[in-house]
């Protein structure tokens, strides 16, 4: 039994052996028809690779998949893109695998970190988007109870939005675990009679949401703007007291709005300095909500690919990406 | 016939002496009062709750941080600035990282990236069928040879051509890796106790601690990319082969390892000669584990920008789009059944064995999460011992056959390096008939079915969610969370105590400590509250499907293909349906851990089943006891050992989806690891959590094993 079983091994070191050899015969052999078609446009040269990280959320998919589609379009770049969390992203402009980020969302502790400490990145400027975060309630809540938009309203309904997960407290579902959120401090300090519940995820969120609407059941929860759920509902955002400069500096007393944020773009130190037309097109690229939201609904709610989802984009928008190209030689 | 061989177990039945450290210290049938005992602590513990609960629960906000927590942020931030001119992180951490790298890379221009200067692979799709039907041919035989060309074919055909080759050269290379590694360990860790007891803390720090809290620190040190996502992918798929192979070498009857050794042949040739070749079945059973464990890991290798399947199925969760999800993710399920078809087919092939469905042969030796040695999808296994007969031919007239064979394959590898419609999978647009069956239908279909019934049960199952909620979770984890730290410790150690005797003692004591010293004691007990009752949800199902499985040969067949789709399939697929069923919380988060859990512990219960004795249930029934008699009384407590090893595993698998929970509205553990590895000012809350998980799995894990031990007899 045991000759047998050895003569088997032996059988399959052989065979995988002889596979492995074939393909290393085979690789070294190069690609023998296929070179002649590699050509993509004289541009291709002069912009070289272009690494953009993709972080996951539509709206960054759209920021993404327009300025990838452009910069090979029109430059020639060889993009690729880089998946992966806002972290992972920043920590690859440090160590030279990704080149751009093109939506931050403050971030003022990476941004001490990898900016002014270890200087390897720098800030290219603002998308134009305005980014919001806020309390929000579904449509119907805000038609049948107008003024629950107001904060001082929240306990007078507090009983509405009890779940199995709130006890006898209303529920303030938290979400997406990337964001800072300041809703235990804003519950406890605005006397709120509310329970933070945290959902874990953007999904999470989208889909109570989507339930809440349908059933006509009660919901308040932290969301964000830009957000392709928009064009799909309608969100009513609640107004917590204004945010004035500062009233955030302290953590554990902090007792207003989320601050507005005005979203911007980061590249490597070296991509900058290397003077790739691509580092202008990101330097000069920018958008409105609006514009990213129709992108971000091509991809999520009408399944298109993201590339097609810029294209279409993209020649509907000729004036917009005309400006993006401005300085770098592209015609 | 037994299917369910625990190490002393089958000692026993050879009648072979246990070593000291493998018996229960009890004596045989000694009654204990085990009840009495559970029912009188549990009486303490909710007196002293009612007058202390509420103090002292060591309770942590969201945003919180302890001095532990800031010091694993330094150390972070120290390898972020100082990593890259360090010898060891940017030295020998960067080089291996690079080699890494360079490694799938030259696969990938192989088989998914358009070469160097070209717009395909070096193989195209033909070529890549040719060569894979040829080498499961020789190794598997026919059928497994049909089975892989229509897996490939349906990768194809659905459109994820190249990401299912990433996942493969991922999973492949993973796997090769590990019996690299592993098996040299596996022999070590057989041959000397303390080498095997040295490594085992490792392996199951390895297994249980989940991937997203050392997502983060791996992109730091290996680069973001195919490195990390290969290293994490081998660090969660190398303890079962290292496990099993230890487990099948000390499985060598010693009687031969004697004779053998009385013949006169040395350590090595003993090793080569001998043992090897006869663990070597159960050694392919952990290459088969390992590679099940690695394909777990594609869908996180795509947090790392590691390629692959992980992509389309994050990129379905990121549009709340389930067809969108699902499809890839059925994609990995067919990957799955394959691999592990092909695996058992090779195996059974050079080795004609009698025995018939080793269907889990594990033990308390080797228990810990994902370690049951388990062979994937019998309903499409069964067939493959008599299929994989091979044909009277000698050796010699077998290679001839073999390179015969290969001159077709060469030539179509050729041809798909020549015309590029065999090199890109077609997109078979104005073909006939096949033109419409494409993923974007099947994502439809998906969801169309899913949409439905949503519409009409989410209010029934939303109100089974509150119910349940009230019931069971509520008062348990008030029991376990608003209990102070101190009494719900002294409760654990007793309850542990009780079950598992004084060696659960050493591992309850120091897990506690461990769980303490981290800083987050409260929301290791809110998770702990959610792990039991997930755990006494999921053997409640098992029972029920496992006993109808294992009764009825007809319900087995039918029932084992959505087990083996559950086991497989990315969790990260049935978020959103789960989401839209039962509203985010922690139900949710126990559905989802129900889901992933019920499949291992349902095949375990079944096969306890089937492996009580016949001629015994016939007896039962021949002196007219009714069905349910025979069930109650007969079966289920002769199957006694399979229920509490089911139990074990369900209770570990539950344990390794925290995380996922946590994505779902689970809070407490799960939901910290993942903001600790998407924030980086909580990066060592996450961490801690992580250790607190693993701490948790260790103690729930050597409770379970002591009870486990002291039940079997």
């Amino acid at each position: 039994m045991a000759r047998g079983a050895l003569r088997g091994k032996t059988r399959m070191i052989a065979i995988v052996a002889s596979v492995g050899l074939g393909l290393a015969g085979l690789a070294g052999c190069g690609g023998t028809v296929k070179s002649a078609s590699g050509d993509s446009g004289s541009g291709a040269k002069k912009c070289g690779n272009f690494r953009i990280a993709m972080n996951p959320w539509v709206g960054y998919t759209a920021d993404g998949a327009v300025v990838g589609y452009v910069a090979k379009h029109d430059l020639g770049c060889t993009v690729s893109y880089v998946n992966g969390k806002e972290e992972v992203s920043w920590q690859g402009m440090n160590s030279g695998t990704v080149d751009t980020i093109l939506e931050n969302w403050g971030h003022a502790d990476l941004t001490k970190k990898y900016i002014t400490q270890l200087k390897s990145v720098v800030d290219a400027g603002q998308t134009g988007n305005k980014g919001i975060i806020g309390w929000y309630v579904p449509p119907w809540m805000a038609e049948k109870y107008p003024d629950i938009t107001d904060w001082k309203n929240l306990n007078k309904y507090a009983s509405l939005f009890k779940t199995s997960e709130s006890g006898d407290k209303g529920q303030l579902l938290d979400g997406d675990p990337s964001y800072v959120t300041n809703d235990e401090a804003l519950v406890k300090n605005l006397k709120l009679n509310y329970k933070v519940v945290v959902g874990g995820s953007e999904a999470g969120l989208i889909q109570s949401f989507k339930s809440a609407e349908k059933n006509k059941t009660a919901l308040l929860a932290y969301f964000y703007e830009p957000q392709w759920f928009f064009s799909e509902m309608k969100l009513v955002k609640v107004n917590l007291p204004a945010y004035t400069d500062g009233c955030d500096a302290d953590a554990a007393k902090v007792a207003c709005d989320y601050p507005p944020y005005n979203l911007n773009k980061l590249m490597s130190k070296k991509f900058a300095d290397s003077g790739s037309p691509a580092a202008t097109l990101v330097k000069n690229f920018q958008w409105t909500n609006d514009d990213q939201n129709e992108v971000a609904e091509y991809i999520a709610k009408d399944g298109m690919s993201n590339e097609a989802a810029a294209k279409k984009w993209v020649d509907a928008n000729q004036d917009k990406v005309k400006e993006w190209l401005k300085g770098t030689g592209a015609s | 016939m037994s299917d369910l061989l625990t190490p002393q177990a089958e000692a026993r039945e050879k009648g072979v002496a246990l070593s000291k450290e493998e018996q229960p210290y009890v004596e045989v049938g000694r009654d204990r009062h085990t009840g009495w005992w559970l029912l009188g602590t549990v009486a303490v513990w909710l007196v002293l709750f009612a007058l202390f609960h509420g103090h002292d629960t060591r309770a942590l906000g969201l945003q919180n941080t302890t001095g532990f927590h800031e010091w694993l942020n330094h150390r972070r931030d120290w390898i972020q600035l100082h990593g890259p001119d360090n010898w060891f992180f940017g030295g020998v951490l960067g080089h291996i990282g690079s080699g890494a790298t360079n490694l799938v890379t030259a696969f990938q221009n192989l088989l998914s990236l358009p070469s160097l200067g070209g717009v395909v692979p070096q193989i195209g799709w033909l070529g890549v069928i040719a060569l894979a039907a040829w080498v499961t041919w020789a190794l598997a035989g026919p059928r497994s040879t049909a089975l892989v060309v229509v897996a490939l074919l349906v990768f194809g055909i659905l459109g994820y051509w190249a990401d299912s080759m990433d996942t493969l050269i991922l999973t492949l290379l993973a796997v090769a890796i590990c019996c690299l590694i592993g098996l040299p360990v596996g022999i070590a860790m057989a041959r000397s106790r303390s080498v095997s007891a040295a490594i085992t803390p490792f392996l199951d720090g390895m297994q249980t601690m989940p991937a997203f809290a050392y997502l983060t620190p791996f992109a730091l040190l290996f680069g973001i990319g195919s490195a990390t996502a290969l290293i994490i992918t081998l660090i969660y798929a190398i303890p079962p082969l290292i496990r099993i192979t230890e487990h099948g070498l000390r499985s060598v009857p010693e009687t031969t390892v004697e004779a053998a050794r009385s013949m006169g042949l040395t350590r090595g040739q003993l090793l080569r000669q001998v043992q090897l070749p006869m663990a070597r079945r159960t050694i392919v059973v952990g290459i088969n584990q390992a590679m099940m464990a690695a394909l777990s890991m594609a869908t996180f290798a795509t947090f790392v920008n590691g390629p692959g399947l992980g992509n389309p199925v994050n990129l379905g969760l990121q549009n709340n789009n389930v067809g969108q999800a699902a499809v890839p993710g059925l994609v990995i399920v067919v990957m799955a059944i394959t691999l592990d078809r092909i695996t058992t087919a090779a195996s059974e092939r050079s080795e004609v064995l009698s025995r018939s469905g080793v269907a889990s042969v594990s033990g308390p030796g080797v228990m810990l999460a994902g370690v049951v040695l388990e062979k994937l999808p019998r309903w499409a296994t069964e067939s493959a011992g008599k299929g994989a007969k091979q044909p009277r031919l000698t050796p010699a007239g077998r290679w001839t056959a073999r390179l015969v064979w290969l001159v077709p394959v060469l030539v179509a590898v050729y041809l798909s390096r020549t015309f590029l419609g065999l090199a890109n999978f077609p997109t078979r647009q104005g073909w006939p008939f096949i033109a419409p069956i494409d993923r974007r239908s099947l994502q439809k279909l998906i969801n169309n079915v899913t949409n439905w019934l949503v519409d009409h049960i989410d209010k029934l199952t939303l109100a089974i969610k509150n119910d349940v909620t009230r019931v069971l979770i509520d008062p348990l984890q008030s029991l376990l969370a608003s209990s102070p730290w101190w009494l719900a410790a002294l409760a654990l150690v007793a309850l542990g105590y009780v079950l598992g005797g004084w060696k659960t003692l050493a591992p309850t004591v120091v897990s506690l400590a461990v769980i303490y010293l981290v800083g987050l004691w409260n929301d290791t007990m809110v998770t702990l509250a959610m792990t039991l009752i997930a755990t006494l949800l999921v053997m409640v199902i098992a029972v029920l499907l496992g006993v109808a499985m294992g009764r009825g040969r007809r319900t087995d067949t039918f029932i084992r293909p959505f087990l083996d789709a559950f086991q497989v399939i990315p969790p990260f697929v049935y978020l959103v349906p789960a989401l839209a069923f039962f509203g985010v919380g922690r139900f949710t988060a126990i559905v989802a851990a129900i889901a992933y859990a019920v499949p291992i512990a349902t095949k375990l219960v079944a096969d306890g089943i089937r492996g009580v004795s016949p001629t015994t249930v016939e007896a039962v029934r021949s002196v007219g006891s009714t069905r349910w008699q025979t069930i109650g009384k007969v079966q289920l407590p002769m199957a006694r050992e399979a229920l509490v090893l089911a139990t074990n595993q369900g209770l570990l698998y539950v344990l390794s989806m925290v995380v996922i929970g946590g994505l779902v509205g689970g809070g407490s553990l799960g939901y910290i690891v993942v903001s600790g590895f998407s924030q980086d000012q909580l990066f060592g809350k996450g961490l801690a959590a992580a250790i607190a998980i693993t701490a948790l799995g260790i103690m729930l894990d050597r409770i379970a094993r002591h009870t486990a031990a002291r039940a079997g007899r």
